[in-house]
């Protein structure tokens, strides 16, 4: 990018126009960390006012000896690998699919986009709806097709309850790597493939010798990016299982949604600022980029 | 530069593989993606009869809209509505108008701590909502603001104002400097030369995001939940209360969820294309 206008002078004008947006960006996020920070270390229990004061870091003790904080980590994980790993293959293929050329292409990648502008708790009630076990659309279908004899409560049972959540965040997500990968794709110059071709590439070839490592960066930024969002993510869970049935689907976030809720602000600013901790690692690489690519 | 060898073209492909690889994996992936769609309209608009009876039917017999008709009868749904209006609109000119000048500003200038202020906004999407919310609800309650609209306007500048400059720096950057500069050079300050020549190219790209921002605010729930009462509860929390007042009135969530969807989509088709090019030109291009 050029910079023409770089002058010697001191110029406040760039200042003067950022300064509205970096003032609420002080008041609603910088601010709002620390004292979330500050909070941390304090018994600060909205419902025992009288109780608050700095606890010498006892949320942090009490977080490491709380299997319910270490339970949810470990199914943090599971959520975002399995979720974020689904929503990639899907939309993968998605993409790839969208890049034919077809009639009515067009109308074909703005409707599969739909899933990704409805609200999330729509999206948790319509899957609860369906994943319903007496009800539910699921269990029709699957007992139709002769692949279950008998009707399951998919939300209320241990076992069945985390994959039912991970197929409905997998479904919200498909639209917006598949959006990402498509114009990653409409990026790679045809020579490239024609090159290929030249040499005799099948199509399997040409898809992981030429597609995949052109797409690398696109890949990346948004993988990170879904990362951070589904691992925050609450409303998908929360409104379709509350976590339950005994804690086997209860996140990181959604654990420190429902602590929130109960107006235990510091314990649960203590465990949002270790699932924070938990992103920023898991986020360096990208950080790393961003800085050095972005920055500029 | 001349081509001496055929180019591999979509039309020379056989028919087995086009049915194989385009037009059977297609059709799969629509009926996945639409089909909790089509399933939540099917349900608005079944009688209570039909809905817990055991065998499920995929069209009802007797359509009917009465669940619309309580929802907003009974249910008072115009109000939740209205609720969610007025923070997605608020949201979004508020958003909007300092996220404008904040991408002018980083897309046009040269500055001391241009670079630390760019991070600051680009890594901002890092902090956890649940971070923000725990001490925004206290901030809120302490300066009175909770359970007004503006609790929520501010809560939601937390991801629209970041996003939004990023979104909009990017669009600036591929307006060339060259227009305002002749704009400027024929006498005209940068303010009239941005109001006058850059506004008019970036329009369209505004629509984009205000889109973008107010899908957000009208979606948003996690925040809306805490932050409203009964008086100013947006649509997302007016749908969940519709479990469990008396058991789960499936028909009404789903009448609810079709009236919530369809503005989105209407607007969202009309800024689809350039909001999709702003997305994905940042994470393409690296």
């Amino acid at each position: 990018m050029e910079l023409k206008s770089r002058r010697k002078r001191f110029n406040i004008y760039p200042y003067l126009l950022l300064a509205p947006a970096l003032i609420i960006m002080l008041s609603v996020v910088i601010v709002p960390i620390f004292n979330a920070f500050n909070m941390s270390f304090m018994n600060y229990n909205l419902t025992r006012p009288n109780k608050m004061g700095y606890n010498n870091f006892g949320n942090y003790v009490k977080m490491l000896n709380d299997s319910d904080f270490t339970g949810a980590l470990w199914r943090t994980v599971v959520w975002v690998v399995f979720g974020v790993g689904g929503q990639f293959l899907f939309g993968f293929m998605l993409a790839l699919i969208l890049n034919k050329y077809f009639r009515g292409r067009g109308v074909a990648r703005a409707v599969s986009l739909i899933p990704w502008v409805t609200p999330g708790v729509l999206i948790a009630l319509m899957w609860s709806w369906m994943f319903d076990g007496n009800y539910g659309v699921i269990n029709d279908l699957l007992m139709k097709l002769h692949l279950i004899d008998d009707k399951i409560a998919y939300l209320a049972r241990k076992d069945t309850a985390m994959p039912s959540v991970i197929i409905t965040i997998i479904w919200q997500g498909i639209p917006f790597f598949a959006l990402m990968i498509l114009a990653g794709l409409q990026g790679i110059p045809g020579d490239l493939y024609e090159a290929a071709a030249i040499d005799g590439a099948t199509g399997i070839q040409k898809l992981f010798y030429v597609t995949i490592p052109s797409l690398r960066n696109t890949i990346f930024v948004t993988t990170m990016l879904r990362v951070i969002w589904v691992a925050n993510s609450v409303d998908v869970i929360f409104n379709m299982t509350n976590g339950g049935p005994a804690n086997s689907t209860q996140t990181l976030a959604v654990y420190v949604y429902k602590k929130a809720s109960s107006l235990d602000m510091g314990y649960a600013s203590a465990m949002a600022i270790a699932l924070m901790l938990v992103l920023l690692v898991a986020a360096i690489p990208y950080l790393k980029s961003t800085f050095a690519e972005k920055g500029a | 530069m001349s081509r001496k060898y055929k180019i591999p073209k979509a039309t020379q492909e056989s028919t087995a593989s086009r049915v194989f690889l385009l037009w059977i994996p297609l059709i799969l992936f629509l009926v996945f993606l639409l089909f909790p769609f089509y399933w939540t309209f099917v349900t608005s608009i079944k009688s209570d009869a039909e809905l817990h009876s055991l065998t499920v039917s995929y069209w009802p017999a007797q359509p009917t809209f009465q669940a619309y008709e309580h929802l907003f009868g009974q249910f008072n749904f115009l109000h939740p509505m209205k609720n969610s209006l007025i923070v997605a609109l608020i949201t979004t000119i508020v958003s909007l108008t300092v996220s404008t000048l904040a991408a002018y500003s980083f897309s046009r200038f040269c500055f001391a701590g241009r670079k630390p202020l760019m991070v600051l906004f680009l890594t901002n999407n890092m902090f956890p909502n649940v971070l923000l919310l725990i001490p925004l609800f206290t901030i809120m309650r302490q300066i009175k603001l909770l359970y007004t609209p503006w609790a929520l306007v501010l809560s939601y500048t937390t991801f629209t104002i970041p996003f939004s400059v990023w979104l909009m720096n990017g669009y600036l950057n591929d307006i060339p400097m060259a227009l305002e500069e002749a704009a400027m050079i024929d006498g005209a300050n940068r303010a009239k030369a941005f109001i006058k020549v850059i506004l008019p190219v970036l329009l369209p790209c505004l629509l984009a995001t205000g889109v973008y921002i107010f899908m957000q605010s009208w979606n948003e729930y996690t925040f809306a939940v805490l932050f409203t009462n009964e008086k100013n509860r947006t649509i997302p929390v007016a749908l969940k209360m519709l479990v469990g007042q008396l058991g789960v009135q499936w028909d009404l969530i789903t009448a609810g969820g079709i009236i919530t969807v369809i503005p989105v989509c209407i607007m969202f088709f009309f800024a689809q294309k350039r909001l999709v090019a702003g997305l994905t030109a940042g994470a393409v291009k690296g």
